[in-house]
C-alpha cells in the first residue's frame, strides 16, 4: 500500500512526489512513457525563477533524479484505470496499485486537425513541434495553423529558418502575446491567413500541398512541405472520467486546492482547469496536491 | 548488443546489408525527446541479441536523413534485408519499442 500513487512523471508529478517524499510518505511515480512531460520538447527555459537558462531536458532529468533520490519509486507503466471503493486502486496495463491517495498529473498531449492522412503524414510533413522539426525545413515553404502564443512563437522561430512562413488562423485576431506577433509583423518571410482552417492534405510519400477554406467558402491551394500544427492541447483525462468531474474541455475541475470531487484524489499541473499552464504553475500544483495528500492522510488513515 | 553509431559511408554494411534486422534511431544532440529514447533504447538493445541497433545522427548525416524522408525526431525505422518494415515517429515506451521489434 503507497501513501500516495502520483500519474505521470511531467514537471507536477515529479515535484509531488518530492514534497510526499520529504515527508516520509511512501511515494510511487507511474508514467506511460518517459519522464519530463513535454518540457523535454523546449530548447531553453527562461522563465522559470532563479534559472535563467535550461534546457527542458536537463531540466526534466535534474527533477527526476531528484525525486528518485529521495526515495520516490517510479515505474514506466501506462494507467489505464482508478478505482474509488474500500481503497484507491489504480490500474495499469500490466499491474494493480493501491494507495491512500491518487494524485493526477497526466498533463495534456497535442490537439489535432483531425484531417485525412494527418496522422499517416507525421514526420512525413506534419509536425507539432517547430523546435523539434523545424531543421528540417531551412530554406523550404512551411506553414503553422493555430492562433496562440505556440502558433505565434513556432511561426517566428521558422521564419529564421525556412523561405516562406505561412500563419493560418480561423479569427481575425491572435490570442497569443502582442510581442511575439509584433516581432513576428517586422518579419519580410511571413504571410498572415486570417479567417482560414487548414481542410485538406495533399501528399503523396510525403506533404505537398494543403488546402486552405476561408469562412467566405473561397478555397485555395498552398504548396507547403510542413505544416505545423498548433492549436492548442488535449487533456489527458479520459480514462478518468467515470470517477472525476471533468469540464467541457476535459480538464479536471478543481481549483487552486487541487481538490477533485473525490476525496483524497487531487489533481496537479496542465490536466486541471486553470488560467497559466506553464512550467512554474505546474511545479506549484505539485507542491500543493502533495501537501494536501498528506494532510488527508493524516486525518482519514490512521492505521499503518 | 551496443548500439552502434552509422554514417553514410557504413550505412550499406551495417544497415542494408545486415543479416539481422536492424532500427535505425535518427536523432540530434538539440532534440529533448532523442535524449530520452537514448537510455531506452540502449537498456532494450542490451537485452536483445537478435536485432541490431544503430543510431544516426541527423545533423551529420542529413543526406541519410533526407534520402529516409525523416523530417521529424526521434525517429525509429526497421530494416530487415535492407526493406524499411517499420517506422515510428516521436518518444516511445519501453514496452511500445519491444512490441515493435518484437514481431518476427
Amino acid at each position: 500500500m503507497y501513501d500516495i500513487i502520483i500519474v505521470g512523471a511531467g514537471p507536477a508529478g515529479l515535484t509531488a512526489a518530492i514534497y510526499g517524499r520529504r515527508a516520509s510518505k511512501k511515494v510511487l511515480v507511474l508514467e506511460a512513457k518517459s519522464y519530463g512531460g513535454q518540457i523535454i520538447n523546449t530548447l531553453d527555459i527562461e522563465n522559470y525563477p532563479a534559472e535563467s537558462h535550461i534546457s527542458g531536458f536537463d531540466f526534466a532529468t535534474q527533477l527526476y533524479n531528484q525525486a528518485k533520490d529521495l526515495g520516490a519509486e517510479i515505474i514506466f507503466e501506462k494507467v489505464v484505470e482508478i478505482k474509488n471503493e474500500k481503497e484507491k486502486e489504480v490500474i495499469t496495463t500490466k499491474n494493480k496499485y493501491l494507495g491512500k491517495t491518487i494524485i493526477l498529473a497526466t498533463g495534456s498531449e497535442n490537439r489535432k486537425l483531425n484531417l485525412e492522412k494527418e496522422n499517416d503524414l507525421v514526420g512525413k510533413g506534419i509536425s507539432y513541434c517547430a523546435t523539434c522539426d523545424g531543421a528540417f525545413y531551412k530554406n523550404k515553404n512551411v506553414a503553422v495553423v493555430g492562433g496562440g502564443n505556440t502558433a505565434l512563437e513556432d511561426a517566428l522561430y521558422l521564419t529564421d529558418l525556412a523561405n516562406k512562413v505561412y500563419l493560418i488562423h480561423r479569427r481575425d485576431e491572435f490570442r497569443g502575446e502582442e510581442s511575439t506577433l509584433n516581432l513576428l509583423k517586422m518579419k519580410d518571410n511571413i504571410e498572415f491567413i486570417y479567417n482560414s482552417n487548414v481542410t485538406k492534405l495533399n501528399a503523396s510519400e510525403k506533404l505537398e500541398s494543403i488546402e486552405v477554406t476561408n469562412k467566405d467558402g473561397s478555397t485555395k491551394k498552398i504548396d507547403v512541405d510542413g505544416l505545423f500544427v498548433a492549436v492548442g492541447r488535449i487533456p489527458e483525462n479520459e480514462n478518468f472520467a467515470k470517477l472525476i468531474n471533468l469540464d467541457n474541455s476535459g480538464y479536471i475541475i478543481a481549483g487552486e486546492d487541487c481538490n477533485t470531487n473525490v476525496p483524497g484524489i487531487f489533481v496537479a499541473g496542465d490536466n486541471r482547469t486553470k488560467e497559466v499552464r506553464q512550467l512554474v504553475t505546474a511545479t506549484s500544483d505539485g507542491a500543493i496536491a502533495a501537501t494536501s495528500a498528506i494532510k488527508y492522510i493524516n486525518n482519514n488513515c490512521n492505521e499503518k | 548488443m551496443a548500439v552502434i553509431e552509422v554514417n553514410k559511408d557504413n550505412f550499406k554494411k551495417e544497415v542494408l546489408e545486415s543479416e539481422k534486422r536492424v532500427l535505425a534511431d535518427f536523432n540530434a544532440s538539440w532534440c529533448g525527446p532523442c535524449k530520452m529514447l537514448k537510455p531506452i533504447l540502449e537498456e532494450v538493445a542490451s537485452n536483445n541479441e537478435n536485432i541490431k541497433f544503430v543510431s544516426i545522427n541527423i545533423d551529420d548525416e542529413d543526406e541519410l536523413a533526407e534520402e529516409y524522408n525523416v523530417s521529424s525526431i526521434p525517429c525509429l525505422v526497421v530494416f530487415d534485408k535492407g526493406n524499411e518494415v517499420k517506422r515510428n515517429v516521436g518518444l516511445i515506451s519501453k514496452d511500445d519499442l519491444e512490441n515493435m521489434i518484437g514481431e518476427e
